[in-house]
C-alpha cells in the first residue's frame, strides 16, 4: 500500500481543525485543537468521540461458521448468545497473534468482527485461506465506525439512541437512527464506559454532526486513544502484540474460556496450553520508574539489577489521569512478579524501575445495570 | 541584552559573558504538552550542538542542544517540578539552563528574531 487511504469524515475532522497523520495505511486526526491531554482528559470526565473507520469490519456467516472461528480464535464462541460480544485474538501456529479483535454473535452461524485497521488486509487473507466454502466472509468498506466513549456516554447517547442505556459491556444491538441502520456496540478501548456505532459511510456525516451536538462531547485523535488504553492496560497490536507473542506470555489468559484451555483446537493450540499448563517464558507487565517522572518509551531496555538483559518496553509514555508516567512491556517470567526491581535504560543512564500492575487507571465498564 | 534563535527553535538570552536558553513559543506549541524535562547537570562542558537535555511531551521526546560551546553553570530546577512552565511561559520562566560561554563568536551564526521568524514561516 503506498497511497493513504482518507476516512469518509475527513473534510468533517478538516473542518474540526484536526492534525493528521498516516496511521494504519490511513490519514487519521491524531490531535484536535484540544490537543492530547485536554482530549484524555475530557473522556475520562465526560465524552470523547472517536473516528476509527479505519478499523476493519467484517461479518462472517454461513453453515459452520462457528465452528471454522473457534479453529480460528481461542475463545469460546459456542457459549455465547446472541449480541454478546468477545475479545479474543487470531493466533497462528507458532502461538503468535496475527491481530487481536472483537467478535459479536449475530445468530448460531453468523458473526460480526471489528480487526484491526493495520491487520485488515492480512486478517482477511487469514480468513479466505481458513474458512471453509460453507462460509463466506462480507467486509464492510462502506461502513464507518464511531466509539463514543467515558462516563457520560452512556446519558449522552441515549438522547440520540434509547436503546444504548439497555446494553451493558460487551453486548450489541442492531437498531435504527432516524431511520438509518446502526450496530450499537457496548465496547470500546479506553477503559471507559462507552458504545461503538457501525453505520453505512454515506450517513456517517449526519451521526458526526449529532454527536458533536451532544453538550458532553469533543472529538479525540489517536493520540490521546493511545494513552487513555495505555493507562487502562489495553494491549496495542504492532507493540504489545506481535507475530512473536502468544496470548499467555501477553498476560490475556482470561480471554482464553475454560473449555478451550483443555480443548484447545485451535491455531497454536499447542505452543498455548502448555503455557497455560507451564507457563510462557516471558510476560507482559506493567512498569514504572521508581523516580515517579522519566517516561519509558517504547523499545526501552530493561535489566535484572545485575545488569543481564531481561526485556523491553513495548508502549509507554506519559498518563495524564495518572499524572505520570506509564508503560508496559515483556520481561522474563522470574522477574514478572509484582515489584521487582529492574533497570531499565534511558538515553544510556540506568534508571531503576519496577513491576507494577499494567492496569494503572481501573477500567469502568458497566457490566450491570 | 541580545535574544538569539537556533534552527533546532531554541533561544539564547545573551547577558555579557553568560546566556540562558530556552524552547521558543513555537517549538513549545509543535510539540504539545510537556510532561517531564531531563536537565543536565551543573558544570556540564558542552561543545556547540550537544545534546543536553530532553524534553517529552504526550507524544515524543525530543533533545535541547547546546546552542553554542560553553560550561552549564544552572539550570532551572523549577522545570522537574513543574514541566508545564515550557508551555505556559516557554520564553521566560520555562527557560531550561544558563551556560557560560567559551566563543562568543558563534553567536555570530544563529538567527535574530527576525531571521528566526522568516525561518519558521519556511517550516510552515
Amino acid at each position: 500500500m503506498t497511497e493513504l487511504h482518507s476516512l469518509t469524515l475527513e473534510s468533517f475532522h478538516q473542518s474540526l481543525g484536526a492534525k493528521f497523520a498516516p496511521f494504519a495505511g490511513y490519514s487519521m486526526p491524531i490531535q484536535y485543537p484540544l490537543g492530547v491531554k485536554g482530549e484524555h482528559l475530557h473522556t475520562r470526565e465526560a465524552v470523547g468521540l472517536f473516528d476509527v473507520s479505519h478499523m476493519g469490519q467484517l461479518s462472517i456467516e454461513g453453515p459452520g461458521a462457528t465452528d471454522a472461528l473457534e479453529r480460528l480464535v481461542p475463545a469460546s464462541l459456542h457459549e455465547m448468545q446472541p449480541d454478546q460480544i468477545r475479545y479474543s485474538q487470531l493466533t497462528l501456529e507458532n502461538g503468535g497473534i496475527l491481530d487481536d479483535l472483537m467478535l459479536t454473535r449475530r445468530g448460531t452461524d453468523h458473526w460480526f468482527l471489528v480487526v484491526n485497521g493495520a491487520c485488515k488486509w492480512d486478517d482477511m487473507a487469514h480468513f479466505e485461506a481458513h474458512l471453509p466454502e460453507s462460509v463466506g466472509m462480507v467486509y464492510h468498506a462502506d461502513h464507518a465506525l464511531i466509539a463514543v466513549q467515558g462516563p457520560k456516554a452512556r446519558t449522552a447517547l441515549a438522547r440520540l439512541i434509547p436503546e444504548a442505556s439497555t446494553l451493558t459491556f460487551m453486548r450489541a444491538l442492531e437498531t435504527t437512527w432516524q431511520g438509518l441502520s446502526i450496530v450499537l456496540s457496548c465496547c470500546g478501548y479506553t477503559g471507559e464506559d462507552g458504545y461503538e456505532i457501525s453505520i453505512a459511510s454515506e450517513h456517517a456525516d449526519t451521526l458526526a454532526q449529532a454527536l458533536s451536538a451532544l453538550p458532553e462531547s469533543t472529538w479525540v485523535g489517536l493520540g490521546a486513544r493511545n494513552s487513555l488504553r495505555l493507562e487502562t492496560g489495553l494491549c496495542l497490536y504492532g507493540q504489545d502484540l506481535t507475530t512473536d507473542t502468544t496470548p499467555i506470555e501477553a498476560d490475556l489468559l482470561w480471554s482464553i474460556q475454560k473449555r478451550r484451555r483443555t480443548e484447545g483446537g485451535f491455531l497454536g493450540a499447542d505452543v498455548i496450553c502448555q503455557q497455560i499448563e507451564q507457563g510462557a517464558p516471558r510476560k507482559r507487565v506493567g512498569l514504572t520508574p521508581v523516580d515517579g517522572r522519566t517516561p519509558l518509551r517504547e523499545g526501552t531496555a530493561l535489566f535484572d539489577t545485575a545488569g543481564h538483559p531481561v526485556g523491553v518496553v513495548t508502549s509507554g509514555g506519559f498518563g495524564p489521569s495518572l499524572g505520570g508516567p506509564v508503560a508496559m512491556g515483556y520481561v522474563t517470567q522470574n522477574l514478572s512478579t509484582l515489584d521487582t526491581e529492574l533497570v531499565a535504560e534511558v538515553r544510556g543512564k540506568q534508571l531503576p524501575c519496577k513491576v507494577t500492575d499494567s492496569v494503572f487507571v481501573p477500567q469502568r465498564y458497566v457490566r450491570t445495570l | 541584552m541580545t535574544v538569539k534563535y537556533t534552527r533546532e527553535h531554541e533561544w539564547i538570552r545573551i547577558e555579557g559573558d553568560t546566556a540562558t536558553v530556552g524552547i521558543t513559543f513555537y517549538a513549545q506549541e509543535q510539540l504539545g504538552d510537556v510532561v517531564f524535562v531531563e536537565l543536565p547537570e551543573d558544570n556540564t562542558a558542552a561543545d556547540q550542538g550537544a545534546e543536553v537535555a530532553v524534553v517529552e511531551s504526550v507524544k515524543a521526546a525530543s533533545d535541547i542542544y547546546a546552542p553554542v560551546t560553553g560550561t552549564i553553570i544552572e539550570a532551572n530546577a523549577e522545570l522537574s517540578e513543574r514541566p508545564e512552565l515550557v508551555n505556559e511561559d516557554p520564553e521566560n520562566d520555562g527557560w531550561f539552563f544558563r551556560m557560560q560561554l567559551s566563543d562568543p563568536t558563534e553567536l555570530d551564526d544563529l538567527f535574530d528574531e527576525a531571521a528566526y521568524q522568516a525561518f519558521i514561516q519556511e517550516e510552515l
